[in-house]
């Protein structure tokens, strides 16, 4: 099994969100950044058909600031086997301009198998995968929660409204992976320390703009001042009336 | 000038209702720009309900037919749209950000060479070109874009554009697409259960969490959905689903589904961050938390402070006599 897992270095959920000077991106001085959640079920899904496989190899691939070498550094600490990092100091909003960089970085690469999380936490684009994935022209399956894979073809499912689709497809293939398809180990002390000596290089990529212009990054507007109605079931009456006369959602 | 196209959703060959939303915001985007809608319907055969998308602002609503199409094609409905996108010279198409919509829209956005806007929350026009906002940073940031593609793709939240209905119907007509069969098939559905509703489409969603103490304690919060007669799901916190009381299709959060209902009701949740980001854009938010101080009355509308064990039996019971 050869497999490519894609990766994105992204502010860790918990930051509080500053805009920078320009109204336009984020403020990242003091941010912690981290291995987009969504993308360690990718890195752990890999690493577990590789076992399984009993030969392979493990590429995770990020496109990113250098600072993203620590972020692929996570996935070889895991157990990825090398890694490589198209370095761009901007990422464009237009998810297809990153898609371009990476399909060509992969393009021809012989594998099996291309991962991505579904999302990053960040731009909640949910696109570069799946766009990955028409340009090298590739079958592709997003948002997999299970996955049973045989002979050259998979039968992935994936959550949808009210239910569970259930989809084939011929590998190779690339596939987005949601929480729910495996639990993603943590890098151990000796991964650590052996992730250390695993290859990464860095290529230095140059993108477009695309079709995405940046007007603004703003707060969400406060909500509004709530009101505690009151304490216990006495106070349901009072949320009742509330609820249909002053909010009317009732 | 050229027309908005709204992608609509069916399954088993009736309308989903998100479509509605779809062709409301598509709707919205085409008075801006002093144009028409087209919605197309991807089916095998006639789709129930499609009669009815002129009501909410198609001016022209397309059954494109293919035996391929009666599950969810996804290489098969991508070619159809991208092929209909390019000859008819769109000035945008809209999808929902459903889960069939964020799988679509990006195939069909890179087959166009174009950039896409995922879980739109607002569109407009300005000088000219399409303009949306999209919640990013787990919604703790709004990020207002303009699309230069020809034509601009964009997938809208579910539950934001609120279908207004105008007395108003639609040309219909149906068309035959040729198309080959693609790689990746949908054998079957699995339903989680007859007509369940689905969290990030119900108009009223109440969750828990840990407050709840137990899974088989959110029976209460289903007998309280109960009384509000089908329009309420129940959802639940990232908490609970790691504890594996409830499904993962339930949590309502940043590593689980955004939603948007009319009434959000938050039971036993203290309100981390990374659940606010699933459900801070609802219109109306509810809390009831033994904690008077948990973060969560910051950002509800409305706060009842106690045991939910008294409180939300209660609530049920005064629902229940609104409804009876």
């Amino acid at each position: 099994m050869k497999i490519a897992v894609c990766l994105k270095r992204v502010p860790d959920s918990e930051t509080r969100v500053k805009i920078a000077a320009d109204g336009k991106r984020l403020d990242d001085a003091g941010v912690k950044f981290v291995l987009n959640p969504y993308d360690e079920f990718a890195v752990e899904e890999a690493l577990q058909r590789k076992e399984k496989a009993g030969t392979g190899e493990v590429v995770a691939v990020s496109l990113g600031p250098a600072a993203a070498r620590e972020t692929i550094r996570t996935a070889l600490a895991m157990g990825a086997d090398r890694g490589v990092l198209l370095q761009s100091d901007a990422i464009p909003a237009d998810g297809l301009e990153t898609a371009k960089a990476i399909a060509a970085e992969l393009k021809d690469g012989g594998w099996d198998l291309i991962l991505f999380g579904k999302m990053a936490i960040d731009d909640y684009n949910h696109q570069v995968g799946p766009m990955v994935a028409e340009l090298l022209g590739l079958p592709c399956v997003t948002a997999v929660a299970h996955l049973d894979l045989e002979a050259g073809r998979g039968v992935a499912e994936r959550e949808i409204e009210g239910g569970i689709e259930v989809v084939e497809f011929p590998l190779p293939a690339v596939l987005t992976t949601d929480k729910g398809l495996n639990e993603p180990r943590y890098p151990a002390l000796k991964g650590i320390m052996a992730a250390k000596k695993k290859p990464l290089v860095s290529k230095p990529v140059a993108l477009a703009t695309g079709g995405i212009e940046i007007l603004a990054l703003t707060p969400p507007p406060a909500r509004k001042e709530g009101k505690i109605v009151g304490e216990g079931p006495d106070a349901i009456p009072a949320l009742v009336r509330l609820l249909r006369e002053e909010a009317k959602v009732l | 000038m050229s027309a908005v196209l709204a992608v609509c959703e069916q399954r088993d060959g009736t309308l989903r209702k998100v479509s509605h939303e779809v062709v409301t915001g598509a709707r919205r985007l085409a008075d801006a720009l002093s144009t028409s809608v087209e919605a197309a319907i991807y089916a095998a055969g006639a789709v129930q309900g499609s009669e009815r998308l002129g009501t909410f602002g198609a001016d022209k609503v397309v059954t494109i037919t293919n035996a391929g199409f009666a599950k969810y094609a996804p290489e098969g409905c991508a070619q159809a749209i991208a092929q209909r996108a390019q000859s008819g010279g769109y000035a945008a198409v809209v999808f929902a950000a459903s889960a069939t919509g964020k799988d679509l829209a990006p195939r069909v956005a890179a087959k166009l060479g174009v950039a896409l806007a995922t879980d739109v929350t607002e569109v407009g026009v300005e000088s000219g070109a399409v303009v949306v906002t999209r919640p990013v940073y787990a919604g703790k940031a709004l990020l207002k874009v303009r699309l230069a593609g020809k034509p601009a793709v964009l997938s809208l939240r579910p539950n934001v554009f609120t279908p207004v209905e105008r007395p108003k119907a639609g040309a219909a007509e149906t068309a035959a697409v040729s198309v080959p069969a693609g790689r990746v098939t949908v054998r079957e559905i699995k339903a989680a259960e007859a007509d369940a509703l689905d969290v990030a489409e119900a108009q009223i969603v109440i969750s828990g969490g840990r407050g709840l103490k137990e899974p088989a304690n959110f029976r209460v919060l289903e007998e309280l959905a109960q009384a509000f007669g089908g329009r309420a799901a129940v959802g639940a916190s990232r908490a609970v689903v790691d504890a594996g009381w409830r499904p993962h299709a339930d949590q309502v959060g940043q590593t689980g589904k955004t939603v948007s209902p009319t009434l959000y009701i938050a039971v036993g949740i203290s309100g981390a961050i990374q659940h606010l980001a699933g459900m801070r854009t609802s219109k109306v938010i509810v809390a009831i938390n033994k904690d008077k101080d948990a973060p969560i009355f910051k950002v509800a509308d409305y706060g009842v402070v106690g045991d939910l064990f008294e409180i939300v039996p209660r609530l049920a019971a005064e629902i229940k006599k609104l409804h009876g």
